[in-house]
């Protein structure tokens, strides 16, 4: 239930304490406290529902907290928009990732922070130094861009993500909030968003990671924080945890075997896609026991 | 967008050749640019018309100067427009404001005996320059303000505008159609620079058609080259994307309907001097020329896309039809027909280019 061992540690470059969110009579959050080091990732695990997007708004700067402290490299900050977060290095890339699928790579990369050059009326976009940049720190990244022309609409999912990370840590980016990166993402594909985050952590960037999907958090995370109905549950190092433990206590063990018994019951009374439903079933109940 | 130029400091290592990047042709990398539809379908039109109204005469100086002289009003407008459309927005009153500016003018120059103000020619460029861009202004703030659509707002303004053109000289002046602009006292230089005659080898081109030029190429600039241009994109592509990575949208749209109604007001001056005059009613209509011209010349309805050289092209277009239809002798009636296939068959097409260009 600990945070890792202290001292050997550097000090958090991001952190909230017991921090609470209120929408009229609903408690969004209620006491939360998390932090994320530099070169570090923390996992924010949570299943639907438990808090997760009103807390990555709160660190965004789009929500205030009601109560409690949200501190920057040790100071305490108060934005009031998220062009504030961003310009003090929190930037967040978002499930829906803030991109023209028409326009081109390097126009996306750029755009609202163009490079000019040029002097007066004269002043202009630097076009070939926006290309190569952006050739540049998708290759830092790991990816070689086949061509910076190419509209972002003609990416995969994971490449988009990709060129969302990169965009966010050329721009200074300290703190590197994902939201849920890797959701719409295939196996093959979630695997290199993955891979790019262990890039960003490498380079000394604090990264939280959303994602309901423990198995994509575990090989990247080194602590995971699990929030449950607005709370935190508990704050896991990587030593502390097995990855089974963890899928247990994120969708809690009891409610997982409940459910696998009601899709055994529903598949025996002979549904049309009850094959389906058994196999579904039958799925859960070793993941429960795995976990349990 | 812009396959032309490489970067002359970055070609890739040989070493980095990638085996994803499949070589492409010159005529796959064309096929990418917005402005090709309306290359090939101008070529095909001159071609039929070539055909068709060979006898006619159509291939010749004289109908290719009544084609150039036709079409640089619009083209003018065309290229504000289609700033205006990439970025995701339509401007419906610009027609009128044409029909209003030209009236501003000729109100402000009028003499005091004939119900005007009697100003000389600058103090009333002046003013309807300034009446032009209120009406931009406007349109740009109600379209922030209230987030309707810029469709219903400047549909509004259209008939404001056009209303205003109308009763306003009839008030004063008891007439909706005003002449005499060459007896206004400082006439000659405003003459010279939007109503000269270019004659060779037999046809007599407008000074407009180099104004038409000139304005496209630095829009094409702006679009491609500038900060503006790729917020434009951006904003069109996503408003609420680009928004968040801290493009100023509204000052971008605002500053879009601005421009939109300067081009207004450089067409109401080019007619002013061709004309020697305004009517109350000039300029109807011309609002969804031009928007057939820009999308014509490939540029999105729905905005993120598109190109001020197409939009141009688009109005040769358009002026082409007009002329092969008046010179083969067809009855007039049948243009709108004419016009109205070539819309649907242009955006059809660039319909399919974009979707093959986006596919690769």
């Amino acid at each position: 239930m600990s945070t890792a061992t202290p001292g050997l540690e550097v000090a958090p470059i991001l952190e909230v304490d017991k921090i609470s969110k209120y929408f009229g009579n609903v408690i969004a959050l209620k006491d939360v406290s998390m932090f994320v080091r530099p070169g570090e990732v923390t996992c924010l695990l949570g299943d639907n529902g438990a808090g997760k997007s009103t807390l990555i708004k709160t660190f965004a700067g789009v929500h205030k907290p009601d109560e409690g402290a949200y501190r920057f490299e040790g100071s305490e900050v108060d934005f009031s928009s998220p062009r504030d977060a961003l310009n003090t290095g929190i930037a967040t890339v978002y499930q829906d990732l803030a991109m023209i699928p028409l326009m081109s790579i390097w126009r996306n990369f750029f755009l609202g922070s163009e490079p000019t050059k040029g002097w007066g009326p004269f002043r202009h976009y630097d076009t070939a130094f926006a290309k190569e940049v952006t050739r540049t720190e998708m290759g830092k990244m790991g990816i070689d861009i086949r061509d910076p022309d190419q509209p972002v609409g003609t990416l995969s999912g994971g490449e988009r993500q990709s060129v969302a990370i990169a965009r966010a840590v050329y721009f200074g980016a300290k703190v590197l909030i994902l939201d849920e990166p890797t959701a719409a993402l295939g196996v093959k594909q979630a695997g290199v968003v993955l891979k790019y985050i262990l890039q960003a952590k490498q380079r000394g960037i604090g990264v939280i990671f959303i994602t309901h999907n423990p198995h994509h958090a575990y090989p990247v995370g080194d602590h995971f924080v699990i929030l449950r109905r607005g709370q935190i549950f508990g704050d896991f190092s990587k030593a502390e945890v097995p990855l089974e433990q963890l899928v247990q206590m994120m969708a809690g063990g009891a409610d997982l075997e409940a459910l696998s018994h009601e899709l055994e019951q529903a598949s025996q009374s002979g549904d049309p896609g009850a094959e389906a439903l058994e196999q579904a079933a039958a799925q859960l109940a070793a993941e429960a026991e795995d976990a349990g | 967008m812009t396959t032309q130029t490489a970067p002359p400091a970055a070609p890739p290592p040989a070493s980095d050749a990638d085996e994803r990047v499949r070589r492409q042709t010159l005529v796959s990398r064309l096929l990418t640019r917005p402005e090709f539809g309306a290359v090939v379908a101008l070529v095909l039109v001159w071609v039929f018309f070539a055909i068709v109204a060979w006898d006619n005469n159509f291939v010749s100086m004289t109908s290719t100067a009544a084609i150039l002289n036709a079409a640089a009003p619009l083209g003018i407008l065309a290229i504000a427009v289609a700033l205006l459309m990439i970025a995701g927005e339509f401007d419906l009153s610009i027609g009128s404001v044409v029909g209003a500016a030209g009236m501003a003018i000729m109100l402000a120059v009028t003499p005091v005996s004939g119900g005007g103000l009697g100003w000389p020619l600058l103090p009333g460029l002046l003013a309807a320059l300034v009446f032009s861009l209120l009406v931009g202004w406007f349109n740009g703030l109600l379209v922030i303000r209230t987030r309707l659509p810029s469709f219903i707002i400047t549909l509004g303004t259209l008939f404001i505008v056009r209303g205003l053109a109308v009763a306003i000289p009839r008030g004063w002046t008891n007439r909706t159609q005003l002449g005499g602009l060459q007896n206004t006292e400082g006439y000659d230089v405003i003459g010279t620079l939007f109503g000269t005659k270019f004659a060779i080898g037999g046809g007599n081109f407008d000074v407009a058609i180099l104004w038409m030029i000139g304005l496209g190429l630095v829009a094409t600039w702006v679009l491609l080259r500038t900060r503006a241009g790729n917020w434009i994109f951006g904003v069109g592509g996503d408003a609420n994307a680009a928004r968040n990575v801290g493009v100023p949208v509204n000052k971008l749209k605002i500053a879009l309907f601005m421009t939109t109604a300067l081009a207004a007001f450089i067409t109401a001056l080019i007619y002013a001097v061709q004309f020697n005059g305004a009517d109350s009613l000039r300029g109807t209509g011309l609002e969804f020329r031009a928007i057939i011209a820009v999308v014509v010349g490939g540029t999105l309805l729905t905005g993120g896309y598109g190109s001020v050289v197409g939009a141009m092209l688009g109005a040769v277009i358009f002026a082409m039809v007009q002329q092969g239809i008046v010179i083969t002798g067809v009855q007039g009636d049948w243009f709108q027909v004419f016009l109205g296939g070539i819309l649907v068959l242009a955006v059809i097409f660039n319909n399919f280019i974009r979707q093959q260009a986006t596919r690769r």
